[in-house]
């Protein structure tokens, strides 16, 4: 898709006519993919692309970001209302990559609020649709990312993913959405939910995309003390097929609350994998029962200290005449903030609070410990080199259907959260459907080895239909 | 005095101004001259999506100071974010250390109340991030606004606390003295730039709870703050006011404290390890940095006594400021070295104390000049200290007085020999009325005679040297 792109300008195709017509798109869109758009900027690049063609990876190409990565000049507002009209004077790290590799940034897609749901329904901006039904969620909280790129409103986008933000609206809209690798991409001007557990990551229409995007972005930055150096060449590795590769199939991943169609088109693509020569064997994650807890209170306590600085008085929503600061400030933070945000501050509060601290966040730390291990045991040498696995219990749910039941659709996350637990890359694609909604199959690595994951995905790929079914026009 | 029933411990603040950069971003640490907020970043002002890196020169500085402390330096040193919202604090958290700091368990050794040396324990050396600077218009308690400059949000502190070993507030300001002392030694902090160090003291009398000073930035406030609440808690337990646990602030201006908060208002601060950062493993540096640490004033003291053989106490007081010291080994390198301590300890540093200005308002060159004067013998010693005044008391270009030319210009050269005698000669001729007094066994006429003597000389006469070569004058006009 990218490769037919980059085709297209190279034989001369015009960048500005292909953004513009995005942008229209966009706007006839009852998606609500985006919350900002950035068509002054991207028209421009657009036009300096055309007088003058740059030669890098995704030189042309448009690609849209979630609003929870910091673009210069950009509003990113994490689709909340407390960073209404907070432009960043800085951007991310990635964002300088893509500007370096000729990438045209098109507009901020809308998230669940500060990246807190699965649904996208918790955005200030009101929920994104998803477009293979337009009654149901997209997924999230990367669903606007996730919603442009499976209805063509972006060829390509960024997520970011805290407890399986890429990789769960990437299931629900049948797309590829990769988490890399704790690490493997610089964290620089992503707006911190949790810091421990999140990484950014591409949100394509195949695996070749993602790989691509994923050569863009992975890499040391000095600016983020977590980074590491990246091999590269996730393109170019994608080649080989899966011939003696083992996939181990954890047992807790199946069985009660698993839509039985979503089993039942995960066992299929095994079997693929198998027929293309892959074998595969069950293996354990025992300690996977206390993932969802240990997410949630970590999660929680990381973003209670995170989304503190959001006070209203450098930057983001003002209100009225000030008063004496501590009321100006708590005015602020209670319109602010959504009442999931407001949940999980309150609840992160509390788990870090004294007498609570190691009840709770220091018994999250060892379960954490405890689920990563299980993945290092599953994925050691002579066991597994791949895990395969449902990445949602279920597909799309419908718009409103679990939003006033919390604890339900934190239960959504089972599959996702522990990956980020244990720090893994892990990639979601398309594996079949189930009532017309889009399935997705997750496949999970060692920790920096993207390149077996993604050449496992594009050997299954090549061999099956789903990610050429698209959803029809949604106008 | 020492009093027994004292106890005071310090948390003192110690800024790393001589870093280049600040703890987490590359802004320059140079902002005291600098108008608000010019000194600031995306990190350093807290903004979304942005990543504290940590400057490893400071981590370096800290070992440094850590080790001179005395104190076991960790394995594994981590830094934690304490949370709480102060609008000097743009994330609402500062990045600090909890467990695993620096530095465990060290020691300073004071002059205690009592002349003898004294131990203070000191707990722990931590590193963290200085917030910003609040501007009140007015006092803080009764300000209408108040303005933030983040200029200094994101400088290098280390804190350094001490047990309740401290028993007076002499104590606790000799205990600062040597702190910063040390401090200066290591080239890690200039203790004259505002800010540099900031003190928190914790003071009770023995039964009572504790009342915690905060924020006082020189050594002489916070002995008149703990003077002042030795003397409220004293009063008030005559009153039967029990004292309770709690926060109080010094007002500089009006020499009181006054509470902040109490107990039952305390922070919870959520401690929790900062997951943007990684645990750094410092145990590996230690020898290098351990190797790198310069002379101590403890050490220097002793070395001072035994290679240029001068006094013990001059030998503390030329210690006693690293600039002073190194002065003083410039000049005793070109001069006589005992000597050299006597003007030095005894008669410089007083001038400048006096005009409370540093030693670096003087030159080497111009002591080894005055100094080979007096040895000379071509200036008196009152001379001497006229020109050493002199060169201080000027306000232009220093380059523009050299001890030479304030002799000439103020005709401070010692008389001529020939010139004193003839100058003694006439005097003894001319007050035949104090001779005659002095003959009858009024030896106090003398003077009367040398002051002539200096008069004719229009000073210029060493006064001992006069006296002795009147009393030969009169010795030999007596004879015959």
């Amino acid at each position: 898709m990218l490769r037919d792109l980059k085709e297209r300008l190279a034989a001369g195709a015009s960048a500005e006519e292909m953004v513009s017509s995005l942008f229209e798109k966009i706007k006839r869109s009852q998606l609500n993919a985006y919350s900002n758009l950035s068509e002054d900027l991207a028209l421009e690049e657009a036009r300096k692309f055309d007088l003058a063609p740059c030669s890098g990876l995704l030189a042309g190409i448009p690609i849209a970001i979630k609003s929870s990565i910091s673009t210069r000049g950009i509003e990113t507002n994490c689709s909340s209302r407390i960073l209404s009209g907070y432009i960043p004077p800085y951007d991310a790290h990635v964002i300088e990559r893509l500007k370096e590799e000729g990438a045209i940034i098109i507009g901020k897609t809308n998230m669940d609020e500060f990246a807190m749901g699965s649904s996208t329904e918790t955005s200030c901006f009101g929920p994104t649709r998803n477009p293979w039904d337009l009654d149901r969620v997209p997924g999230g909280s990367s669903g606007g990312s996730a919603a442009a790129v499976a209805a063509g409103e972006a060829p390509c986008a960024l997520g970011s993913d805290t407890g399986g933000s890429i990789r769960c609206p990437a299931s629900f809209c049948g797309i590829v959405g990769l988490k890399p690798t704790y690490g493997l991409v610089s964290r620089y001007g992503l707006v911190s939910y949790a810091n421990s557990l999140e990484q950014i990551g591409p949100l394509a229409l195949n695996v070749d995309d993602a790989a691509l995007v994923l050569d863009v972005i992975a890499g040391q930055d000095l600016r983020d003390s977590t980074s590491v150096k990246s091999e590269g060449g996730y393109l170019a590795g994608l080649e080989g097929g899966v011939e003696g590769i083992v996939c181990g199939v954890p047992k807790e991943y199946f069985g009660e609350g698993v839509d039985p169609l979503v089993e039942k088109s995960v066992w299929e693509a095994i079997s693929k994998l198998e027929e293309l020569g892959a074998s595969w064997k069950m293996v354990s994650l025992p300690y996977t029962k206390y993932a969802l807890a240990a997410y949630y209170i970590i999660a929680m306590s990381e973003a209670s200290s995170n989304l503190a600085r959001f006070d209203g008085l450098r930057y983001g929503l003002r209100l009225g005449p000030d008063k004496d600061w501590h009321s100006t400030f708590s005015e602020i933070r209670a319109a602010g903030f959504g009442p999931e945000v407001k949940r999980r501050i309150l609840i992160g509060t509390y788990a870090l609070s004294a007498g609570y601290y190691g009840r709770y966040y220091l018994k999250a730390l060892k379960a954490r410990t405890l689920i990563k291990e299980d993945f290092e045991r599953a994925l050691s040498a002579g066991g597994a080199d791949v895990l395969v696995t449902p990445t949602m219990p279920f597909p799309a749910f419908k718009i409103g259907e679990r939003v006033e039941d919390p604890l339900s659709l934190y239960m959504a996350d089972v599959f996702t959260v522990p990956i980020n637990l244990a720090g893994v890359p892990a990639i979601s694609l398309s594996c079949g459907f189930a009532r017309g909604l889009p399935i997705g199959l997750q496949i999970i690595g060692r920790h920096f080895d993207e390149k077996v994951v993604l050449r496992t995905a594009k050997a299954y790929e090549d061999a099956t239909p789903y990610h050429e079914t698209v959803p029809k026009e949604v106008v | 005095m020492a009093e027994k029933d004292v106890i005071i411990g310090l948390e003192v603040h110690v800024q790393l101004n001589k870093l280049n950069s600040k703890l987490f971003c590359g802004c320059s640490t140079k902002y005291h001259d600098a108008p608000p907020n010019t000194h600031t970043c995306p990190v350093c002002l807290g903004l979304p999506g942005t990543l504290p890196v940590l400057n490893r020169r400071a981590v370096e500085y800290a070992i440094r100071v850590a080790l001179a402390l005395k104190c076991d330096i960790q394995g594994e040193t981590l830094f934690y974010r304490k949370n709480y919202y102060y609008p000097d604090l743009p994330k609402a958290f500062q990045i600090t250390q909890y467990d695993f700091p620096v530095g465990l368990g060290g020691k300073i050794l004071i002059k205690g109340e009592d002349g003898e040396e004294k131990t203070i324990r000191i707990t722990r050396v931590h590193m963290e991030e200085d917030p910003g600077r609040l501007v009140h218009a007015g006092t803080i308690d009764r300000a209408k606004y108040s303005m933030v400059d983040y200029n200094r949000c994101g400088m290098s502190l280390l804190e350094v606390v001490t047990e309740p070993d401290l028993r007076s507030p002499k104590e606790a300001r000799s205990f600062l003295d040597k702190l910063r002392n040390i401090l200066e030694y290591l080239d890690v902090f200039d203790g004259d730039l505002e800010g540099a160090m900031r003190i928190d003291s914790n003071i009770s009398l023995v039964g009572g709870e504790r009342a915690e000073v905060k924020n006082i930035s020189s050594h002489k406030g916070v002995e008149k703050a703990l003077a002042y609440e030795i003397t409220r808690q004293r009063s008030a337990r005559r009153r039967g006011v029990a004292q309770v646990q709690e926060t109080r602030h010094y007002d500089e201006l009006r020499g009181i404290t006054v509470t902040i908060r109490t107990k039952e208002e305390a922070h919870d601060y959520r401690y929790f390890p900062e997951p943007d950062l990684v645990p750094m493993r410092i145990a590996d540096w230690v020898p290098r940095v351990e190797a790198e640490l310069p002379e101590l004033p403890d050490a220097k003291r002793e070395r001072f006594v035994s290679d240029y053989a001068i006094a013990d106490d001059h030998a503390k007081s030329l210690t006693s400021e690293i600039r002073v010291a190194n002065f003083y080994e410039d000049v005793a390198k070109r001069a006589t070295p005992r000597l050299t301590a006597v003007w030095i300890a005894d008669v410089l540093k007083g001038e400048l104390n006096y005009r409370d200005v540093t030693i670096d308002r003087f030159r080497v060159d111009d002591m080894v000049e005055i100094l080979d004067m007096i040895e000379k013998g071509t200036i008196t010693e009152k001379g001497a200290v006229e020109v050493i005044r002199t060169i201080l008391d000027h306000l232009g270009d220093p380059s523009e007085v050299d001890p030479a030319g304030v002799v000439e210009a103020k005709g401070l050269a010692r008389a001529e020999d020939d010139a004193v005698k003839e100058a003694v000669r006439a005097a003894v001729k001319e007050c035949s009325q104090a001779v005659a007094d002095y003959r009858s066994g009024n030896e106090k006429a003398i003077n009367f005679i040398v002051g002539m003597v200096m008069k004719k000389t229009r000073g210029r006469a060493d006064p001992g040297e006069a006296n002795r070569l009147v009393k030969e004058e009169l010795e030999r006009t007596g004879r015959a």
